[in-house]
């Protein structure tokens, strides 16, 4: 497949991640909500694509704020963030954690289609409404319901607490634990470098030892420790879609842009146990679809944006794109060639165990920051781009490899 | 009769109160676990809340439900487990909801005596007045055909006295829960010299069940605990009082109050410790212990006289602090009662003047919360006391004389055979008072 138009993205806007780790958040007071952070993450796109009247089409992506917020509809949010969207086409998309990127992979399509040149893209979620244990539940709804009664109180943890048992199993448990210590010690040490990052106020001096605390299994699951995971988190994230017709119409350059050059989407059977614990089948297959349409190879990539809702899911994911052979992807993290100084910079604001998970937001905010990484806007945070690597990979994942969306994206 | 049969009827006494709602909260989930095990399916459980006030209970139902709330959130796994056959149950809050009503379906409130009539355990909390216990554990054993066994959680009065008095012939124990019992994870046992070894076995397997510590006591008026405390808050007084020749009253609370805190990193200072406690209840402690201490007198009329113009410390129904020698606003000391102006003194204006009389802390102090989990906490408190006795000031000084005296205090209640061991001394100060070390040390050389 080929995209038969130039699609650029513009214009990114990230909140703040906000959940524990944050200074400023008190679990007992009131907090912004779904209104206040799509309206935040809105507002600041529009004022750098010169406002709403050139906007043709909007979509949220948000997994499950019927739960987490007794709030559903929320595509009508839009003219709330701003009265020029009254009357505009919205749409919402639902992937659970996928979600923020099928929100992009509908702008793109539309942007395809040539029914819009410009699209408001927004992923959004406040998850700190209720405690862990019942959002537990909720995030739930991610695997197959049928399934809930015999999972683990914490479902998803428990999911890839799993693949972590199995993965230890086959290639040894401290050899896999060391790495994903490793991958925790950077997804703070990049977190650090990131204002908006959930962790940005972490001061741990020995994140090693943190990362080796042993799993314990009376109090969490077997196989993970609190810091193997992602955070819960509230916020949103927005960036445009536009043609170059569009980009036209907000007054910007393809410099100011990110070009997109290859999506791959796969999905699995939810119903369905994963064929090989220690795999994530359907991510292989949606990177492989992007690299293809891109016509690009792994080793072209400056840098990826990964989904590591639990470490040993960004060891996996790294081993799917073909980084590491199976098994390998523990010690290619030890090694340090997914540290921002290393062979391919990964997660380089902290990703999901860094800098958050507000899980709808997430694709949403991959592609920030890709944006912000290949235009020079990372602040901090930003990387070398090598002039022979202008390429950059995200892959956002619904479920337990489930709905998968992965993007290939070039610097201009 | 075995653990879980005689847990098949149990009274809590004085169950809305502070301790009583704390330890009805623990019995219940106990027998909630045991209620559990397949062999116990058919049985039936009862615990009875008496309290003689009515009005209090339906708080006591409301405080109990919430945190089985909480409890039942932290033992999700546990939870899941126990309701895996049930195919209704799947969310945690589904399992959750059930456990809260499976463990309050049990709770019986009530206002009369009686019910405790076919209790096996009776487990006393009601407050600490020597008369009160005895009339209502010769009652129920005297209408009992069960042989009851009393839990009693006096603090500071002698179980064999209460054994004697109400005719308990040795069925009696000293399970001492600290404040709130919730949480707190001491507990200090006391056997009289009647007291069967299968009673004193019974307690520990309820407090291991519990996941509390548990430490031993002789039978003395005040335990260790208090045995401690009482002294050392006397110590405090009888500093403060010297204090006072040079300063006013409210400038010597402040002071004795931040030595005993920053100086010797304690969680709070002494008379913050005496407001916490209650002006009254720590009188009152005083008052049961005086008769059985000969060689000391444990006696406050500094206390006395607070009484007699009541103020009196202790804590709101919400667990708020009440004003007592301090004055608080959420939690925080914001002035000083000055006895002989009858008002409170803004902590400001005080501070202002005598932190520099206190002088300063060594450099390598380190706040209390910091060292209480700090991982070479004994190499920092070595450090810190040695550069402690190296200052000049008035408040290291102090903080070196107290700490020696607390030293003094602990080794005379394992001399007094009020403990048995040192060790436990420090364990006592350690889990039921959060002192980050214990006071029988040698930090001080």
């Amino acid at each position: 497949m080929q995209l038969r138009r130039k699609i650029y993205m513009i214009a990114g806007y990230n909140t703040i991640s906000m959940g524990s780790g944050r200074k400023e958040f008190n679990p007992r007071k009131a907090r912004p909500g779904l209104e206040e952070y799509m309206t935040e993450a809105g507002q600041a796109v529009l004022k750098q694509i010169g406002g709403a009247k050139i906007v043709d089409e909007c979509v949220v992506g948000n997994f499950i704020a019927a739960k987490y917020n007794n709030q559903g509809n929320l595509a009508s949010f839009f003219p709330m963030i701003d009265e020029g969207l009254k009357y505009k086409p919205a749409i919402r998309t639902e992937g659970a954690c996928a979600s923020g990127s099928l929100a992009l992979a509908a702008g793109i399509k539309s942007v395809l289609a040539e029914t819009a040149d410009v699209v408001l893209v927004i992923g959004t979620e406040v998850q700190n409404s209720m405690k862990a244990v019942y959002g537990a539940d909720v995030l739930a709804a991610a695997g197959w319901a049928k399934e809930r009664k015999d999972g683990h109180a914490h479902f998803f943890p428990g999911k890839f607490s799993d693949r972590a048992g199995k993965y230890y199993e086959k290639f040894g448990y401290d050899y896999t634990r060391q790495g994903m210590a490793t991958w925790y010690k950077n997804a703070i040490e990049n977190a650090r470098l990131c204002p908006t990052a959930q962790e940005f106020h972490n001061t741990t001096e020995d994140l090693i030892s943190v990362g080796m605390t042993k799993p314990n299994g009376r109090s969490f699951v077997d196989n993970l420790n609190v810091f193997d995971c992602s955070k819960v988190s509230d916020g949103a994230s927005a960036i445009a879609i536009v043609s170059e017709e569009g980009l036209k119409k907000c007054g910007l350059t393809p410099k100011d842009a990110v070009e997109v050059i290859g999506i791959g989407q796969a999905t699995n059977d939810l119903t369905k146990a994963p064929a090989d614990h220690t795999k994530l089948d359907a991510t292989a297959e949606a990177v492989k679809k992007a690299l293809k349409m891109a016509k690009i190879t792994k080793d072209d990539l400056a840098t990826i944006e990964l989904h590591d809702c639990f470490s040993i899911a960004g060891i996996m994911a790294l081993e799917a794109i073909g980084f590491a052979e199976h098994g390998k992807g523990a010690q290619f993290v030890t090694e340090g060639h997914t540290a921002r100084n290393g062979k391919i910079p990964v997660n380089t604001t902290g990703g999901l165990v860094g800098w958050g998970h507000p899980t709808g937001a997430t694709g949403v905010h991959q592609a920030v920051t890709i944006w912000e990484q290949l235009t020079g806007r990372a602040g901090d945070a930003q990387i070398n781009i090598p002039k022979n690597k202008p390429y950059a990979l995200t892959i956002n994942m619904g479920g337990d490899d489930k709905t998968l969306v992965s993007i290939v994206y070039k610097k201009n | 009769m075995n653990y879980d049969i005689r847990f098949e009827n149990v009274t809590v006494l004085g169950a809305a109160g502070k301790m009583g709602s704390g330890i009805l909260l623990l019995t219940a989930m106990e027998m909630y676990d045991i209620s559990m095990k397949p062999e116990n399916k058919d049985k039936h459980y009862v615990l009875y809340a008496l309290d003689i006030s009515q009005k209090a209970l339906p708080g006591l139902m409301n405080y109990v439900q919430d945190q089985l709330v909480r409890q039942g959130e932290r033992k999700i796994n546990i939870l899941r487990a126990n309701y895996k056959d049930r195919a209704d149950l799947a969310y945690n809050s589904e399992i959750i909801a059930q456990y809260v009503k499976d463990v309050m379906s049990m709770i019986r409130p009530v206002t009369t005596i009686e019910s405790a009539y076919e209790s096996n355990i009776i487990f006393e909390a009601a407050s600490e007045n020597p008369e009160l216990k005895t009339k209502m554990f010769a009652q129920i054993n005297e209408n009992s055909k069960l042989n009851p066994w009393f839990f009693t959680n006096t603090s500071s009065i002698p179980i064999s006295f209460l054994n004697e008095k109400a005719k308990l012939e040795g069925r009696i124990i000293g399970v001492h829960f600290y404040n709130p019992p919730a949480v707190q994870k001491l507990v200090e046992v006391i056997k009289c010299d009647q007291t069967p070894n299968e009673m004193a076995e019974f307690v520990s397997t309820y407090i291991k069940n519990l996941r509390k510590i548990e430490v031993p006591s002789y039978d003395k008026a005040g335990f260790i605990g208090n045995g401690h405390f009482m002294r050392d808050a006397l110590y405090g007084m009888m500093r403060m009082e010297e204090l006072r020749k040079e300063m006013s009253f409210a400038e010597a609370v402040y002071t004795v109050n931040k030595v005993t805190q920053e100086f010797l990193i304690r969680p709070m200072g002494i008379f913050q410790l005496i407001d916490y406690v209650g002006i009254d209840v720590c009188q009152f402690i005083m008052k049961v212990m005086k008769p059985y201490v000969t060689d000391e007198n444990i006696h406050s009329p500094l206390l006395d006289s607070m009484m007699e113009i009541q103020v009196k410390g202790g804590q709101n129904h919400d667990g708020s602090q009440k004003d007592g020698f301090l004055k608080y606003e959420r939690g925080r000391i914001v002035a000083v009662w000055d006895l002989d102006k009858k008002e409170y003194v803004k902590l400001e204006e005080i501070a202002t003047k005598c932190d520099p009389l206190i002088g300063n802390l060594p450099e390598v102090h380190k706040a209390w919360k910091v060292i209480v989990r700090h991982p070479n906490k004994n190499e920092e408190l070595t450090k810190y006391f040695s550069a402690l006795q190296k200052e000049s000031g008035m408040g290291a000084k102090l903080a070196v004389e107290y700490q020696t005296k607390s030293k003094q205090i602990g080794e005379k209640l394992v001399s007094d055979k009020v403990a048995f061991t040192p060790e436990d001394v420090n364990t006592v100060l350690m889990t039921g008072f959060f002192h980050a070390y214990g006071p029988i040390n040698d930090f001080i050389k």
